[in-house]
């Protein structure tokens, strides 16, 4: 009986649109696929039956060199299909993992990919033929336009069991691939694209370095514009027209009191959804209404340079830097995916191969990069019209100055663990993918499920934090944490205790501590000690979530020593701002 | 041989050449191996990163990067 059918093949050859084809909407549950490295499950009908179809990272043999690859290796265990996606125009290195899977003993079906783009390089291939030298089913496909789909799910229900291959050598396999070209593959010469020009200078340093530039820059700018206009348009318009009234109603029939301040805010009457700590207005709006619509323009973009190809060739051109950090050029990719949200970042520094690279990777990650939760606390704050009285600057020069700080601190704290940790630190050996146009659906359905997988995590701790804070000042812990923390805070960083129950709150999450920041009275703190209550709120510590899955990625030892090094860098960091910043 | 040999390291651009040796241990040779970077295999050299960066080299229709230390470990021959 078939249960389980797994994609397999090698990175970059469209694994995931034939897997987004296969499934059709009904994907059940999913992690983070792309250049992340955990796998994607869904399911589709097979003869009538529903059966269990996996989206496994891409490899290149079943050797693996790294622990996404590691993560593939093993989702064979239990396939009764493999379906093996190949990329068309590079059979020959395709077919070297074909060859490690016709030595298990699961049966086979290979799907050649991106046949249309063969054909328009000039490459034919004998499908038939190639089908009986391997003794395997073989459809080619497009799945960018679904042609050849339909028969591929028709060759899946005539699959037989398969007996292993004698395992060989590598050069006995590379001998038999040989072979197999020889019969099947003819090419004919084809003269240079406008693609391969383009990958041309978006690679070569003189001006790829000046195209990355502007790639990131526009990729910000255009994240941020989405952003904004969704909530001015979208976000902002349903909250205050029509989420407010039912709020309002629902506190009058409440009356003040204590569930009242809980659901609703601490003080009784007008509703303020940022500063109100109630867990149906600040609960759901923060998380919503200003962080959400920042995640969807995010994925959206990053979705777009994944998917196009660009991200590897990014990754060549920062490599030199990189590797003074102790990584290689693939380091660039955890910190892209963290900006979005640390969790998947974290679960892309599997890519690294080293336990060194890895640390270093997961390290800095929770140090110096600010998920999109934090990013939009960080402009929240400092244009929150209430404080602007407090700003002697325009708000940008404060953002500009916490950014800032965190770069630098990237390269710093990197710089410094590259010497201190011990291990290896591999050179960077990078596949640069064609370029080509996303499969919006695709897209669509991979930004859809890291959306959801945001809201999945993000809604419970902000209402498990709310609901925290709101215990903690209905019992009036909350100053008396505040006076016992008075004197580091003031001691340490010129900073009110009232910092300490923000530092607190963004433990559990980050977008929660811009409400408790915002909820102590205008004059609580001065502008620079905002930026430095930002900064540190970046610095000390990743969200819980981040944390456990840090945990889980290093291993309790090295998740101390991490833990050390943020905590260490945040109070060497908050001390010395206050020295440059507060000059006291 | 026939043809002059360097190491790939030293290719000048828009030359192809001839995989002609591998040097280095046995995982370096499975790890390049994967990719499809052996022994008969022409490659070419498309860019080069400064301060000693990483190459990107072109095998048949596949580019790769591959670090220079890597690269230093690679025998080919000019036709």
């Amino acid at each position: 009986m078939i249960k389980k059918i797994v994609l397999m093949g090698n990175p970059n050859v469209g694994k995931s649109v034939v897997f987004s084809r296969l499934t059709g909407a009904n994907v059940i549950s999913s992690n983070y696929p792309g250049t992340t490295v955990d796998f994607s499950k869904g399911k589709m009908k097979l003869k009538e039956k529903t059966v269990e179809i996996i989206d496994a990272p891409g490899t290149y043999s079943l050797e693996p060199s790294n622990r996404s690859e590691q993560v593939a290796v093993k989702m064979l265990q239990d396939a009764d299909i493999i379906i093996n996606v190949l990329d068309s125009t590079n059979l020959e290195r395709n077919l070297y993992l074909t060859l490690e899977l016709l030595e298990q003993e699961i049966p086979v079906v290979l799907a050649l990919n991106l046949w249309d783009e063969a054909r328009h390089l000039g490459i034919h291939i004998d499908e038939k033929k190639l089908a009986i030298l391997l003794g395997i089913p073989v459809v080619p496909i497009v799945a960018l336009t679904g042609e050849g789909i339909k028969d591929l799910v028709l060759k899946l229900q005539q699959t037989k069991p398969q007996k292993a291959n004698k395992k060989r050598s590598d050069e006995n396999r590379w001998i038999e691939i040989g072979h197999i070209i020889r019969e099947v593959e003819t090419v004919e010469h084809r003269h240079h694209l406008l693609r391969d020009r383009l990958s041309d200078l978006t690679i070569k340093p003189l001006t790829g370095l000046p195209i990355a530039l502007a790639i990131i820059f526009f990729s910000f700018w255009i994240v941020r514009l989405i952003g904004e206009t969704l909530i001015t348009f979208l976000f902002n318009p349903f909250f205050e027209t029509f989420y407010k009234p039912l709020a309002l109603e629902l506190g009058e029939f409440l009356g003040d009191g204590f569930l009242y301040n809980f659901l609703i805010s601490q003080t009784y009457g007008e509703i303020e959804f940022v500063e109100a700590l109630g867990m149906l207005t600040t609960g759901v709006y923060v998380p919503l209404a200003m962080v959400l619509p920042y995640i969807i323009a995010f994925y959206f973009i990053l979705s777009l340079l994944e998917d196009t190809g660009y991200l590897p060739r990014l990754a060549t051109l920062v490599d030199n830097i990189f590797h003074k950090l102790g990584m290689h050029g693939y380091g660039i990719v955890p910190v892209f995916l963290g900006l979005g949200c640390n969790v998947p970042g974290m679960l892309a520094t599997r890519s690294l191969e080293t336990r060194k690279q890895r640390f270093i990777a997961a390290t800095l990650l929770s140090i110096a990069v600010p998920c999109m939760a934090q990013t939009s606390l960080i402009f929240a704050i400092f244009s929150n019209p209430k404080l602007q009285q407090n700003l002697a600057y325009s708000p940008i020069v404060y953002i500009l100055l916490v950014f800032t700080t965190l770069l630098v601190l990237y390269f710093v704290v990197g710089f410094i663990l590259n010497k201190f940790i011990k291990g290896e630190s591999p050179e960077i050996f990078l596949e640069i993918p064609s370029y080509r146009i996303p499969h919006f659906k695709t897209m669509i359905k991979k930004t859809w499920m890291r959306i959801r997988w945001f809201i999945k995590d993000a809604l419970p701790w902000m209402f498990l934090g709310v609901f925290l804070i709101n215990i903690l000042y209905t019992i009036g812990f909350i100053d008396l944490l505040a006076s016992f923390f008075e004197p580091i805070m003031e001691g340490l960083f010129k900073l009110p205790g009232e910092t300490s129950i923000v530092l607190l709150s963004g433990f559990l999450r980050k977008d929660l501590a811009v409400g408790t920041l915002l909820s102590f009275s205008t004059g609580t703190f001065s502008a620079m000690q905002l930026v430095i209550i930002a900064t540190m709120l970046t610095i000390y510590f990743p969200c819980i979530a981040t944390f456990a899955v840090m945990m889980k990625e290093l291993g309790i030892k090295d998740m101390a020593k991490a833990a050390l090094i943020m905590s260490v860098t945040a109070i060497s960091v908050g001390f010395i701002l206050r020295l440059i910043l507060l000059g006291v | 041989m026939n043809g002059t040999t360097t190491l790939l390291v030293h290719l000048p651009p828009k030359r192809k050449a001839k995989i002609v040796e591998i040097h280095g241990g046995f995982h370096l040779q499975r790890k390049l191996c994967s990719m499809g970077l052996r022994r008969g295999q022409i490659v070419e050299v498309i860019s080069r990163q400064p301060m000693f960066g990483p190459l990107t080299i072109k095998s048949g229709n596949c580019s790769m990067t591959i670090g220079r230390g890597m690269a230093q470990k690679i025998t080919v021959e000019l036709p």
